[in-house]
């Protein structure tokens, strides 16, 4: 049997990876994929503990995480494409419409 | 033989983590998210979850990361000569303290002395997605419901966002 702390290992060191692939990027896209890494380390933090205490309620919790980031996908998406058309670039260092 | 399979997926998911946010051409690293959420399904089936390891694949893989895909194709990027941001070396050494805080915390708590999960109380005498199933459909019904209303205001919002809107003058210069 596998520790639980292994699995929270692993997702730490995922979430971590996705937070600095958010803040290294300069591709809008790179880091969207970032967040989705993120995600999915909470997604695994979750059904271990789920495993962990024999209860169902994290695997239901990250069944409408993934639901949500399905949901930020598209917008995301949407929101690329839109601002491609209109500056076509997809730098987010380029993109600086708001700043003061 | 789990140990074994849980250290393959394990080293896998950090890899090809890396290689999402490191490699230069986005096609490269929307394929290495895709080994990424391959394995993580893997690990998912270790933790005896098989219906998320299942909707992991059917909906990232399959309609999430093609939908990033089909984008990608329809944008035609150019590699960038500089694809790191400047920042990258604060950014590393802030990721790296963040990672040794979290860690740092954890073994610090009673969570690691608990050690072993405890079998048996795992194992239930109904299958994983029927038990999942009924948690859905009793406990959570209201947030499934908020998530139904999520997702279609998600739907309206990208169909809203992303429609070329009629411009009256021919010629409208791009803002910038």
């Amino acid at each position: 049997m596998i520790p639980i702390s292994y699995y929270i290992t692993v997702s730490t060191l995922m979430f971590v990876i996705g937070l600095v692939g958010i803040l290294i990027r300069k591709n809008f896209l790179i880091i969207l994929f970032s967040i989705e890494l993120m995600l999915n380390a909470a997604n695994i933090n979750l059904v271990a503990f789920s495993y962990h205490f024999g209860e169902v309620d994290g695997q239901v919790i990250s069944l409408f995480i993934i639901t949500i980031a399905a949901a930020e996908a598209a917008v995301g998406l949407a929101i690329i494409v839109m601002l491609f058309r209109r500056k076509a670039t997809t730098n987010v260092d380029e993109l600086n419409l708001m700043k003061w | 033989m789990q140990t074994i399979f849980f250290f393959y997926f394990a080293f896998a998911v950090i890899v090809s983590s890396i290689f999402t946010i490191g490699l230069r051409s986005p096609v490269y690293c929307t394929l290495a998210l895709l080994s990424t959420f391959l394995h993580v399904a893997g690990l998912f089936v270790l933790l005896q979850a098989e219906f998320i390891a299942a909707i992991q694949i059917v909906i990232y893989v399959g309609a999430v990361l093609v939908l990033y895909l089909f984008v990608l194709m329809l944008l035609n990027l150019k590699a960038t000569e500089h694809f790191f941001h400047k920042q990258i070396w604060i950014a590393l050494f802030f990721g790296l303290v963040l990672l040794v805080e979290i860690l740092m915390g954890l073994f610090r708590s009673t969570l690691f002395s608990m050690g072993k999960i405890e079998a048996g109380k795992t194992l239930s005498p109904m299958g994983n997605t029927e038990e999942v199933g009924l948690a859905l459909f009793n406990k959570y019904l209201l947030p499934f419901e908020v998530v139904g209303i999520i997702l279609l205001g998600a739907v309206i919002g990208a169909m809203v966002l992303a429609k070329k809107i009629p411009t009256s003058k021919p010629e409208e210069k791009p803002i910038t």
